[in-house]
């Protein structure tokens, strides 16, 4: 017998769903409970926020006091992985600058994000303005799904009638903190609207629900919750799941290839244990991928065979194309009015307290589309960097007891404002197989081309414009910097913000698109993608809540085509 | 799950947080550090335990630049009557650990030393650390302030700009450093908005 074998296992389930983030989760989430057989394969670790979360640890329990040296949020943050895995490369095209995040754990980005959580709206689908192309759904056709997880995973927010921000089932909003009050001060002046964040984050108890418990306003929930108060795809989706005893999940599972048979059907995976470096096979009635929109781009076209020779659910050759990120920009500073402040706890969410919604019409703007922005500031926990730079707060550095009086007076006087914009989805932006390099597994890697165009940039330049505008408002002083036409405006390189989508694109001509409506591959009717690949076009909003949505969806149409699709 | 229960996965009760506190004190961290060491530890990865272990395994700094970035320390952040020292909090033990964590810091920092000590030897015959301390803040004054910089004394500069950095990180990370500051989070509680006196002193009711 070889040493070399690949363990093919004889056991048929109904789905095999590659990937545990927002879609694999939800979708294994919506079969489990229907009481299909479901195996999951994620290509990290097992991760429960409830024994692994670094929640209510203190800076000093950390030697680099809570750094970014192996995790680039920091020392506590809940995101194994980072802009760059060991092993794990990827390439660039041209002078192409894309950077590729990836969380490898159970639930994997949805541990560590903002649980910002925004509807996208009716133009976003269906845009007036003619620029890019029609998603094949409405906004009304996917409200539905909206709803059920705003109910079922919990959202604060409120009611506020604006037509692009479709309002939810809203819990009570967690109160402004006192810089954001400022802030809302500041905006007005400048004509901005601020209102209330919209954040899955339970203020409330949930309904029916015995496993989550409300928040109890740490702010942590980048480290993910111990109580299971914010929506991780781990707490709240994958392992609920596998308690049903319908879903079997196997960690350190990277997935190499989609098996298709003569008839170009799917019929399973094939995965290297990351650990051992053993070879698998698993077979599936139908493949589900949710393995991010690249990592799911690369499966695809990495899974060739005499019936998909362009690569699986590729003839229209569109997967990895449109690849595109939210724009993001930024600008901090201090508010004077607060030095020397009185001191209490006001840690509240992790997620956003206040938002501003896109707010102007673009026909008077130079550029398309728009952005929404964050705030945040105050009293937070020292971590590594707390100090750092005291001369542009006390104009001048210094040292000893003057020195040590500066830093409590500039305490928790910091404010600072990201926009998160609409990039446009370009099919001279994307990603494919690097036919030269390979990672440590043999699988050929991503190579990258993305380039940023003057709209993303005069987007950026605005951010910047508003910014100081609201800074200026509220009478703070600006200490970051004020970037300019050198870093087109601190725009921030595509990848940075961690919102990539729209690479393995639906729509409802097979000849430019991959996916139908119902995220079901065109040419592989048992195959559905339900990560953020399917995305047409994304709107200034960030993309968890409607991944979420899409996924509930599709999961929801395999359960009507269970005859057709020949599950038990 | 209500709060109760809550409170019960994060191993607290509602009046337990001043025994966490106590069970977080660096002195008694090192050694469940040194026990748990052994194992994973949950929530962390495999190659970070080993990366730690490895960096705590040896020293970067001499004897004689471990005093010096002591002296230089409480020069920054002294005692007074609100909290304890730089030293105190032990930053030189954490400026140790960083260079190793942050190799870009270690040769702005030995060559800073070594700037100082030259410096020192120049203008009054001995190390730094060994001359009076009016005759180190006759240096400090030289060194303190990025905005008005004599010549030749730019890296003096630079180098003492990154040792305060380090050192603000350092204090106020630990237990005296954040008691000092006044953080009063990371705890279970309940966020009501800004107290009303607050509201009322900004003039902030109606926003």
């Amino acid at each position: 017998m070889s040493e070399f074998e690949i363990k093919k296992s004889a056991t048929e389930y109904d789905a095999v769903i590659v990937g545990s983030g927002a879609g694999g989760g939800m979708a294994g989430y919506v079969l489990a409970n229907a009481g299909l057989k479901v195996l999951m394969l994620e290509a990290g670790e097992y991760f429960d926020p409830r024994t692994d979360s670094q929640q209510l640890k203190w800076p000093w329990e950390s030697p680099r006091r809570g750094a970014g040296t192996t995790r680039h949020f920091g020392d506590f943050d809940a995101a194994y992985g980072g802009w760059e895995l060991d092993g794990e490369p990827y390439t660039q095209k041209d002078n192409s600058e894309f950077s590729w995040f990836r969380s490898r754990m159970l639930g994997g980005k949805t541990n560590h994000w903002g649980r910002i959580s925004l509807r996208m709206g009716p133009d976003d689908f269906k845009p007036k303005d003619g620029l890019t192309d029609e998603w094949p759904i409405t906004y009304q056709e996917l409200k539905p799904f909206y709803d059920k997880i705003d109910r079922m995973i919990g959202i604060y927010g409120t009611v506020e009638g604006i037509e692009s921000e479709p309002d939810g089932i809203f819990m009570k909003p967690p109160k402004p903190r006192l810089n954001e009050l400022f802030i809302k001060k500041g905006a007005k002046k400048a004509g901005v609207n601020v209102i209330a964040g919209r954040g899955s984050v339970l203020t409330e108890e949930l309904k029916g629900n015995k496993d989550r418990a409300p928040c109890f306003y740490c702010g942590q929930c980048g480290r993910s919750c111990k109580v299971y108060g914010d929506f991780s795809a781990s707490s709240c989706l994958v392992i609920p799941a596998i308690n049903t005893g319908n879903l079997k999940v196997i960690t350190n599972a990277m997935v190499r290839e989609v098996i298709t048979d003569k008839t170009g059907k799917a019929i399973g995976l094939s995965y290297v244990n990351t650990k051992d470096l053993q070879e698998y096979q698993v077979n599936g009635k139908i493949v589900i991928l949710g393995a991010s929109a690249c990592e799911s781009a690369r499966l695809l076209l990495n899974s060739k065979s005499p019936a998909h020779p362009n690569g699986l659910a590729n003839n229209s050759g569109v997967v990895g194309k449109y690849l595109h990120d939210s724009t993001g920009a930024s600008l901090g500073g201090y508010l004077p009015q607060l030095v020397d402040r009185k001191r209490y706890n006001e840690d509240g969410v992790g997620s956003v307290h206040i938002y501003s919604p896109w707010w102007l019409d673009n026909k008077k703007l130079d550029f398309p589309r728009g952005y929404h922005i964050e705030y945040g500031g105050g009293m937070g926990m020292p971590g590594y960097g707390f100090g750092w730079g005291i001369e542009n707060l006390n104009g001048k550095g210094g040292y000893g007891a003057s020195l040590k009086n500066d830093y409590r007076h500039w305490y928790g006087t910091s404010v600072g404002m990201a926009g998160r914009g609409t990039a446009i989805a370009r099919e001279s932006n994307y990603c494919e197989i690097d036919p030269n390099v390979v990672d440590k597994f043999g699988i050929p890697v991503l190579r990258f081309n993305y380039k940023w165009a003057p709209e993303e940039v005069k987007q950026a330049k605005h951010m910047q414009e508003t910014f100081q505008e609201i800074m200026h408002g509220m009478g703070a002083v600006i200490t970051s910097g004020i970037p300019g036409p050198e870093t087109n405006y601190g725009l921030e390189a595509p990848g940075k913000i961690i919102h990539e989508v729209g690479t393995v694109r639906m729509g409802d001509d097979p000849k430019k698109s991959a996916l139908n409506r119902w995220c079901q591959a065109h040419d592989c009717k048992n195959l559905f993608v339900v990560d953020a690949g399917p995305f047409v076009q994304q709107g200034d909003k960030n993309a968890t809540w409607t991944i979420l949505a899409l996924s509930m969806r599709t999961a929801e149409y395999i359960l009507q085509q269970k005859e057709k699709l020949n599950l038990s | 799950m209500n709060r109760r229960e809550s409170l019960k996965v994060l191993g607290l009760t509602a009046v337990s947080t001043g025994i966490v506190l106590e069970a977080c004190k660096p002195g008694k961290e090192t050694e469940t550090v040194a026990k748990i060491d052994e194992k994973a530890k949950p929530g962390r990865q495999q190659f970070e335990t080993e990366r730690d272990r490895q960096l705590n395994s040896y020293k970067f700094f001499s004897e004689h630049e471990m005093a010096t970035i002591a002296v230089l320390a409480d020069i920054i952040i002294p005692k007074d009557d609100k909290s304890g020292s730089a030293t105190d909090a032990k930053v030189p033990d954490f400026i140790e650990f960083i260079v190793k964590d942050m190799p870009y810091h270690q040769i702005p920092m030995r060559g800073g030393l070594k700037w100082l000590d030259m410096q020192s030897l120049s203008r009054f015959g001995k190390s730094f650390k060994e001359v009076s301390s009016d005759q180190q803040i006759a240096i400090v004054e030289d060194i303190a302030y990025p905005g008005k910089v004599k010549p030749g004394m730019q890296p003096g500069v630079n180098f003492f700009s990154l040792m305060r950095n380090l050192t603000a990180s350092g204090f106020y990370t630990t237990e005296i450093g954040i008691k000092d500051v006044g953080y009063m989070g990371n705890q279970p509680n309940i966020w009501e908005g800004v107290p009303a006196d607050v509201l009322k002193h900004y003039g902030m009711e109606d926003v």
